[in-house]
This record gives structure tokens, C-alpha cells and sequence, in this order.
């Protein structure tokens, strides 16, 4: 959870990820920054995120993005 | 036929229930899009507007692009705000166009009076029932010229301050032809607009809809950060047309997406404002059979100059083509010793040249100069700024910049803004924007007691969200080059450190 709260804080250190439930909704995360954060995501914990799971209710939340990198990395095992 | 405007009113005859613009809110007709327009023109006419500019501050949709129809029909100009740009940004186009009207929407009419504006605000709805003025529309059209201005629209400047740059008709009549015989637009044409309305990449599909009937779909900004959704979005609006900014294509290509889903019905595929990246372009090519087309042109010269149609697979080092120009316009190379060349800085000459940037002689003098390979009478070409060649197929290709100015997510950018935006944040005392071209990362080293949490926050309310650097660092002092300026190369390792 540490190292994806790095990545995130990098793109925009003013937001508290550990608290913000909107990135998406809310606009914090701004269009194209998901690219970003996607290819970053997939070096840093050796994953593929499938296009169908780059949805808002995967994104709005550290939580519940981490929760995806978890899902998806045990897929994989 | 001095406006697009005649356009609009043979469609009306062709084709009155065809949707012309379709966004989230609603469907407008291509008779609804005329009758608002008319209802536009009227109530500004009616005011006493005549030959001015008109801030039109609405959310981006068919209504706002009606509204721009109303003010050519007042015989006046418009200048698009969004919310997006940010305050500081709408401020400087306040304080450079000191409007007499804004045509504005309940949440705009606050922010606007935020920003400090002083003219009249006209409520967007409130005019629309307003009836149509028949007389004084046609005697407002009589006195249209076609050098007359048709939009400001404002571009990032180095010293901080936007350009305001003035769009003319006969450009715009200019460009509705060349655009729409590149893009091969039709009646059965239904674009999926992804350009903001406060800039003139919109013109593709507006035009389009205006010279050939096509459809316009604006497709909801949100979209562009869920692939899957986005592609299902333009497959349920049987969308055949794109022209979007390189990074909103690679979206969709660069997260596996076609895996998943992949565009049924697209036969043009244009994009621009970037390099396209041969990978992503091949991955596109690859699942989605298509014409594509890559577009280059400076706002200056309204909209786009010069398009290649892709005809070949392109290596991982390679550079895909600019190509040619439009017909009707020139593109040559000058270097250094003011010369005809194969390489060197890309000028653009014709009718698409605009007429300057709005009260700003000095940088307008600067970009519109008399064409230096014309001793003979006086011609006024646009020097771009941007690095060119010929290539041995004798098809232009983009090298870069003679300057500071980057192209970022989809946006064209002067360093020198966000720079200018930091310094004036509390705090800072020396500011240095950067652009890591490898990771494509805009980032911004500075000095000053405050920190970075703080500074960004400040940026947030103030400049465009595309021009948010993604990376901060907080540094002793800035390095310096040997002459004494900031050190741009050296401050991107501070970045990282």
C-alpha cells in the first residue's frame, strides 16, 4: 500500500489519498493522468490491469485501487 | 458568402432534423441549433452590441456552440471561457478583452463575477426565449465583412500572460473547405468531439456539421480516463469520425483496451497537437481499419495547416509525417541565414493566417512578419516557432521547438506560464518549470519558504489542470547556466532527486 501511495502522492503531492474516495468523481485525478498512473502501477508491482477493470469505483479510492493490484496479482499466481 | 453562417442556413434547408450536436444534456437539431442562434444574435443586438467581442461562458455543449453562431449573426466576435482554464487564466482574458457582455449560465455567472468582471451578464436561457429580430438580424449580416474577426482565443504565453488570437471569417470559410475535403466529411458522418470549446480544435467538427451535415457527439471529458466506457460510448453513438489530441487516442491503444472492446464503426481516424508514438499508432492501426490522418497547424493560422494520411507502418525511432499543406496554403522552411531551405523553421502563408494577437502589438510583431522571401510588397506569414524538414519523400516532418513552449497532454504550452503562475504564489521566490521529454513529465523546481503541498494547492485554483506540474521539488537555489540564465537541463535531475 506504501509504494502506490508514492506513486499517487508523486502525481499530486496537495491530495490525502488515504482519505480521498473521489479521485475520479471528483476530478482530482485529471484526464490522461491515468495513463501515468496505470504504466507506473503496472512497473512497480509487475501486474496487468485489464482495460474492463480502468473504471471509476477501481480508481476513486488508494484503497480501492490497491485492493485491484491485490486482486489481480493473486489472479496471476 | 462572407460566413459559415450560409452554411448554416442551407443545412437548415437540407436536412432541419438531422441532430447537429448531441452532449449530455441534449440533442440539438440543425433547425434548433439556427432558431437558438438566431435568438442569440437578436438579444445581443438588441443591447446595442455591434462589432465587439462577446465572452460566451457556458458548459461545453450544443448550446454554447449555438451561442457562438449568435454572436457572428450579432456581426460580433466570441471568446470562449470554460471553468477548466482556471482563474487566473480567465482573469488575464478579462483584463486583455474588458468585455462589454457575457453570454453565461447560472454556475459561470458567479465565477465570472469572481474573476472580477464588469460588463453586463446575459443568462444564457433567459435570451433564448427571447423572440428572433428578423430585420436587424439581416442588417447585422449586411455589414459583416469577411476580414472581420470571427473568435479570440487565448494560448499560453512565455511571459505569463495568454494570446489572445484573433480568428477571422474568409480563415474560417478557408478552413471549412480544407478540413472537410482531408477529413472526406459526409452527411453520414457522426464525429465524436473531444476538444474543448475555449479552443479552435473544436472547428473540425463544428465545420464539418456546418459545410456537410455531419453529426457532432460531444464525448463527456470524464470518459477519458475509462477506456472500456469511452469506446463503448462511441460504438452505442455509431461514431465514424475522431480528431482528437495524440494522448486521448493512445488512452485507448497504451491500456490493452481493444482486448476488451474495439470501435465498430470508425472510418477517420485524425489526430494532432503531439507526436504520435509509432507504437501506438500501430497497435490502432492493427485493430481498427481506418483512414488516419495526422494534422499539424498552429492556432495562428486557424485550426490545422497540413495533414499525411498514413500510408505505411512506421518504425519505433521513426517520425511520422506532417506531410503537406492544405490546399490554398503555404508551408516553407527557412534557416538561419533567412533562406529557402529543406530544413529549418516552418512559416505558414495564406488566407488561414489570422490577423494577430488582440491588443498585444509587440508579440504580435514578433510572430506575424513580412514574408522574408518577399522584398516586394507588403505580406504578412506566420513564423511559427516550430522546427521542420523535408524528408527524402519530400513529406514535411515536425523536429521541435526554437523555444520553451512544449505540447502536453493534448495542450500547447510556454514554460513560462506555470513559471510566471508559481512566482506569484506567496512564498516562492524563483521559479523553474521543466519538461522531461523522456517521461513526458512537466515538472517545476523552486525557492522559498513555502511547501510543495501548499504551492500546488495554490496552482490547483488558479491555472489550467493540464498545466499542473506532476512532479515538484523544492531546491536551494536554482542552477544556473554558465551565462547566468536558469538552467532548465540541470533542474530536471532535481526532479528525481
Amino acid at each position: 500500500m506504501e509504494q502506490l501511495l508514492d506513486i499517487l502522492r508523486e502525481l499530486h503531492p496537495e491530495t490525502d489519498f488515504e482519505t480521498e474516495t473521489r479521485l475520479v468523481d471528483g476530478g482530482v485525478l485529471a484526464s490522461f493522468d491515468i495513463v501515468m498512473l496505470i504504466t507506473r502501477i503496472e512497473e512497480e508491482f509487475d501486474v496487468v490491469i485489464p482495460a474492463k477493470d480502468i473504471v471509476p469505483e477501481n480508481f476513486n479510492s488508494a484503497k480501492a485501487l490497491f485492493a485491484l493490484i491485490t486482486r489481480i496479482g493473486e489472479q496471476d499466481d | 458568402m462572407k460566413t459559415v453562417l450560409d452554411d448554416l442556413a442551407r443545412q437548415v434547408k437540407l436536412r432541419p432534423d438531422r441532430p447537429m450536436f448531441s452532449d449530455e444534456r441534449e440533442t440539438l437539431t440543425f433547425s434548433d441549433v439556427a432558431a437558438r442562434s438566431d435568438s442569440f444574435g437578436s438579444a445581443l443586438l438588441r443591447r446595442g452590441a455591434s462589432h465587439e467581442p462577446i465572452l460566451v461562458f457556458m458548459p461545453r455543449g450544443g448550446a454554447m456552440i449555438a451561442a457562438f453562431f449568435g454572436v457572428w449573426k450579432a456581426n460580433c466576435f466570441y471568446v470562449p471561457v470554460d471553468a477548466e482554464m482556471g482563474e487566473s487564466r480567465i482573469r488575464s482574458v478579462l483584463d486583455r478583452v474588458k468585455p462589454r457582455f457575457a453570454i453565461a449560465d447560472d454556475s459561470a455567472t458567479a465565477l465570472l463575477a469572481a474573476c472580477g468582471f464588469s460588463g453586463e451578464t446575459l443568462d444564457a436561457n433567459a435570451l433564448l426565449s427571447e423572440p428572433a429580430d428578423p430585420a436587424a438580424l439581416e442588417a447585422a449580416k449586411e455589414k459583416t465583412l469577411d476580414s472581420d474577426p470571427a473568435y479570440l482565443v487565448f494560448t499560453s504565453g512565455s511571459t505569463g500572460a495568454p494570446k489572445g488570437v484573433v480568428g477571422v471569417h474568409r480563415a474560417v470559410l478557408d478552413y471549412a473547405e480544407q478540413i472537410t475535403k482531408t477529413l472526406r466529411a459526409d452527411e453520414t458522418d457522426v464525429f465524436g468531439m473531444q476538444a474543448p470549446l475555449y479552443v479552435d480544435a473544436c472547428l473540425k467538427e463544428i465545420l464539418s456539421a456546418l459545410k456537410c451535415g455531419s453529426s457532432v457527439v460531444l464525448v463527456p471529458k470524464k470518459l477519458f480516463m475509462t477506456p472500456v466506457p469511452l469506446v463503448e460510448f462511441l460504438n452505442a453513438h455509431r461514431v465514424t469520425a475522431l480528431c482528437w489530441v495524440v494522448p486521448a487516442l493512445t488512452l485507448i491503444s497504451a491500456l490493452h483496451t481493444f482486448d476488451a472492446v474495439v470501435p465498430q464503426y470508425l472510418k477517420t481516424v485524425a489526430f494532432g497537437s503531439e507526436v504520435m508514438p509509432p507504437k501506438q499508432l500501430k497497435i490502432w492501426r492493427e485493430h481498427v481499419k481506418a483512414r488516419y490522418l495526422n494534422l499539424y497547424g498552429p492556432t495562428e493560422c486557424t485550426g490545422m495547416s497540413c495533414f499525411y494520411e498514413v500510408d505505411r507502418d512506421f518504425d519505433l525511432g521513426e517520425r511520422v509525417p506532417i506531410g503537406r499543406a492544405f490546399d490554398n496554403t503555404e508551408i516553407f522552411l527557412i534557416d538561419e541565414n533567412g533562406s529557402r531551405a529543406d530544413e529549418g523553421e516552418i512559416y505558414i502563408r495564406g488566407t488561414c493566417v489570422c490577423h494577430g494577437y488582440y491588443r498585444d502589438p509587440e508579440r504580435t510583431k514578433n510572430a506575424f512578419v513580412q514574408n522574408p522571401l518577399n522584398p516586394d510588397y507588403p505580406e504578412t506569414v506566420y513564423r511559427t516557432g516550430d522546427l521542420g524538414r523535408r524528408n527524402g519523400r519530400g513529406e514535411l516532418e515536425f523536429l521541435g521547438r526554437r523555444d520553451d513552449q512544449i505540447k502536453h497532454m493534448g495542450h500547447r504550452i510556454e514554460l513560462g506560464e506555470l513559471e510566471a503562475a508559481a512566482k506569484a504564489v506567496d512564498g516562492v521566490d524563483a521559479a523553474c518549470a521543466v519538461f522531461d521529454r523522456e517521461k513526458s513529465v512537466l515538472g517545476l523546481v523552486y525557492t522559498g519558504a513555502i511547501e510543495k503541498t501548499a504551492l500546488l494547492n495554490a496552482l490547483r485554483s488558479k491555472i489550467p489542470e493540464y498545466l499542473l506540474p506532476k512532479r515538484t521539488a523544492k531546491a536551494d537555489a536554482l542552477p544556473l547556466t554558465e551565462n547566468g540564465k536558469t538552467d532548465r537541463k540541470a533542474a530536471t535531475l532535481l526532479l528525481y532527486k
